[in-house]
């Protein structure tokens, strides 16, 4: 991963020092609630429902164990115990005070991390594939360039007061798990006449107004990744709206132009840019690249007897290895996720000591590191084969087994009302209900691949636009009520969800998921994935069932 | 004569900014509002020793023909977390090359000045009730930075 140098290292403590006396001024009456407000959400410190809430940058979701335990550590000293991954692969904190933020920072800066940017109407944390450099259908590796834009995002002094906050995410697989086509700026990495170069999507997003994001510039070269960024940024600095909250994403001036006639509006700043200073060098590409070869793979048979007899004997390894295992470019090697959606627990809270945990298993099992996906889960990137069984035994024992990753049960959820001031409802509490109503894990399996993703409100964290089932807590005469939604997918093929019909109270959501489900099982053809089914027969069977 | 922070150092200007629309017969050291000087353009054209300022959503391209001909331009910051302003600054800065000083104004703070700096922004006219002496050493809150900027045309990674 990616190592700071003197400069990246000054620069978090820099940062550290100014927050510190930000701080000190807002406790001392120097500064205005309005004012700090401002200064502490470029500092992902959010004040909510019942405490501050610090949200600490993974850039694209890479971990060394060093991390780990420095965050096991932050969690235990000065939270609660436990942590929560969200769905942008950062990690949240519930309960920090506010006047101990700035030690936090301090530590985190100790391991090379910080907060920066991970609130606020600025460029966010960067996210990216979370089987970046490890999986079979990679064009490139997406991390490198991660960097850069992370590096080229950190305090760029124009776009720090933007219309409204800005996500990017960057893919270099043929199978899209960064979802860039919902970001406000989408990058794939593709080829063209032998050369990789990028592919980038402008105006997508989620939120009150979905939008899958267009094309905006079918090819660039390498180089001209940062110049070409900039002049995106500055376009929509400038005329995107800011009387509206609701209306300043930039997918709202994406489409309000045109997508070609802000394509062409980028392109005209940019050629003021292109070659100039910004245009990135050889030197450079190399220098961010040489944190990201390959670990010390040794070299396998893809074919091991000792996981294969293992597979044969244990069914609950063989549950486990078949939802949360993946492919591994190299042979006799695999990818295997951890799944925080143990029922009864907030899907993806994780404890002091099971980050601990993890620390110990990235050491003992896959380099020593891990990411955080976007679906609040946990991936171990680089596991021999051999050592799956043993790996998975582990885990058994620290209660981190869930063999649920992809299935019904792996519920991406929001903080909701428990947490959030911005709420409408609770998520939580809706996917707990639904978890304990589908139980069974051979049910579930049969069910197979089906997102849920519940948002508290509008703003869409839990990406309910995007499940298959999306559910959203929407307030009706200061009642909490369920909007559900069906059809959404990620990945290659983004579709965003349809509306059911009129909502639902708390009670009846689980019930309506069944519903739901039954009406999939039964018009399922052979081994068709939810999603298929739903393409297939549309939304109306859906309706008419929940509805009956 | 309104006190600034420019290049750093705290000084009185000769140059106040005029927010209302209308031209004084006798105006002189004063910032017009764009449009007023541009529907006065015939007349108030080489004249140094009247200045210019652009709102937030005032467009550059406007004046592009004339920029150099100002001894000062002002760029008015509605509200300090409305950053289209230092958009402006680069597009006077790099793009037409805008050498004599670049004001902000309007609710300008302490913590935003270094960002600004960085943007080609040189002087600053503090809101009001803002320390002008706490505010000059919050302009070096930074001694390094990634990209490449008005201030630093050299982004970082060619200098590491
Ligand atoms: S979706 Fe709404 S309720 Fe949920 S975390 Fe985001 S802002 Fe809060």
């Amino acid at each position: 991963m990616y190592i700071y140098d003197d400069y990246d290292q000054k620069m978090v403590e820099e940062r550290v020092a100014q927050y510190r006396d930000q701080t000190d001024r807002f406790l001392a009456g120097d500064l205005t609630d309005e004012e700090f407000l401002h200064l502490r959400l470029r500092n992902g410190l959010y004040i909510q429902r019942l405490a501050p809430m610090l949200r600490i940058a993974v850039p694209y979701g890479l971990l060394s164990v060093a991390q780990l335990r420095k965050l096991a550590h932050v969690t235990r000293h000065y939270d609660r115990g436990y942590a929560h991954f969200t769905t942008r692969q950062n990690l949240q904190l519930n309960w920090p005070k506010l006047e101990e933020v700035p030690d936090i920072l301090a530590e985190l800066a100790s391991v090379q991390m910080h907060a920066i940017q991970t609130s606020g109407n600025c460029i966010r944390n960067v996210t990216s594939d979370q089987y970046a450099g490890v999986a079979r259908d990679e064009i490139e590796d997406s991390r490198p360039w991660c960097e850069l834009i992370r590096q080229w995002s950190t305090f760029h002094p124009e776009f720090n007061w933007l219309p409204r906050k800005f996500k990017i995410a960057v893919t270099g697989a043929r199978e899209d798990r960064a979802a860039v086509q919902v970001h406000d700026i989408g990058i794939r990495l593709v080829e063209q006449d032998g050369e990789v170069g990028f592919e980038v999507l402008a105006g997508g997003g989620l939120g009150r107004t979905p939008v899958v994001g267009p094309v905006i510039k079918p090819y660039l070269e390498k180089k001209h990744l940062l110049t070409y960024l900039e002049a995106i940024l500055r376009v929509y600095n400038r005329f995107g709206r800011r009387d509206n909250k609701f209306k300043a994403r930039i997918k709202i001036l994406v489409r309000a132009m045109t997508p070609e006639v802000f394509a062409a509006k980028v392109e005209e700043e940019w050629q003021s840019l292109k070659d100039g200073a910004a245009t990135l060098t050889d030197e450079e590409i190399d220098r961010v690249r040489a944190c990201f070869t390959e670990p010390t793979y040794e070299s396998l048979g893809d074919d091991v007897p000792e996981y294969k007899a293992a597979l044969n004997e244990d069914f609950a390894f063989k549950a486990w290895v078949s939802r949360n295992v993946a492919a591994h470019k190299k042979p006799g090697y695999a990818i295997a996720t951890i799944a925080f959606k143990e029922t009864g627990i907030a899907p993806g809270d994780v404890t002091d000591e099971q980050l601990e945990k993890i620390a110990d298993l990235a050491d003992k099992f896959s380099f020593g590191e891990v990411r955080v996906t976007h679906e609040q889960n946990v991936t171990l990137a680089d596991v021999r084969k051999s050592d799956l069984y043993e790996l998975w035994q582990e885990l058994v024992r620290s209660d981190m087994a869930s063999p649920n990753l992809g299935l019904l049960t792996d519920i991406i959820c929001c903080p909701g009302g428990d947490y959030c001031s911005l709420a409408n409802a609770k998520s939580i509490p809706v996917a707990e209900a639904i978890q304990r109503k589908f139980d069974d894990l051979d049910y579930l399996h049969d069910i197979g691949d089906l997102d849920i993703n519940i948002s508290g409100c509008m703003n869409a964290c839990g990406h309910h636009h995007v499940g298959n089932i999306g559910i959203l807590g929407v307030d009706k005469k200061g009642e909490e009520w369920y909007q559900v939604s069906v059809g959404g997918s990620q990945y290659n093929h983004t579709a965003l969800a349809q509306i059911l019909g009129p909502s639902f109270a708390r009670e009846q959501v689980p019930q309506v998921v069944q519903n739901i489900v039954d009406t999939y099982l039964e018009a399922r053809q052979g081994e068709e994935a939810f999603i298929d089914t739903f393409n297939r027969i549309g939304l109306k069977p859906f309706k008419d069932r929940v509805y009956a | 004569m309104p006190k600034i922070i420019l290049d750093g150092n705290v000084t009185d200007s000769d140059f106040d900014v005029q927010y209302g629309s209308d031209l004084e017969a006798d105006a002189t050291n004063v910032l017009l509002p764009m449009k007023t000087w541009l529907e006065q353009a015939d007349k108030l054209k080489g004249r140094n020793d009247i200045g210019i300022w652009l709102d937030a959503d005032g467009e550059p391209e406007e004046i592009a023909d004339h920029v150099n001909s100002f001894a000062v331009i002002g760029l008015n910051f509605p509200t300090f977390f409305d950053g289209r302003c230092l958009s402006t600054a680069n597009i006077l800065r790099r793009k037409y090359g805008y050498k004599g000083e670049l004001r902000a104004i309007g609710d300008v703070r302490r913590d935003q000045l270094e960002q600004m700096r960085r943007c080609g922004i040189n002087a600053f006219q503090l809101a009001e009730g803002q320390d002008a002496d706490a505010a000059t050493s919050s302009l070096t809150s930074f001694t390094v930075g990634y990209q490449a900027t008005v201030d630093q045309p050299e982004p970082l990674f060619r200098r590491r």
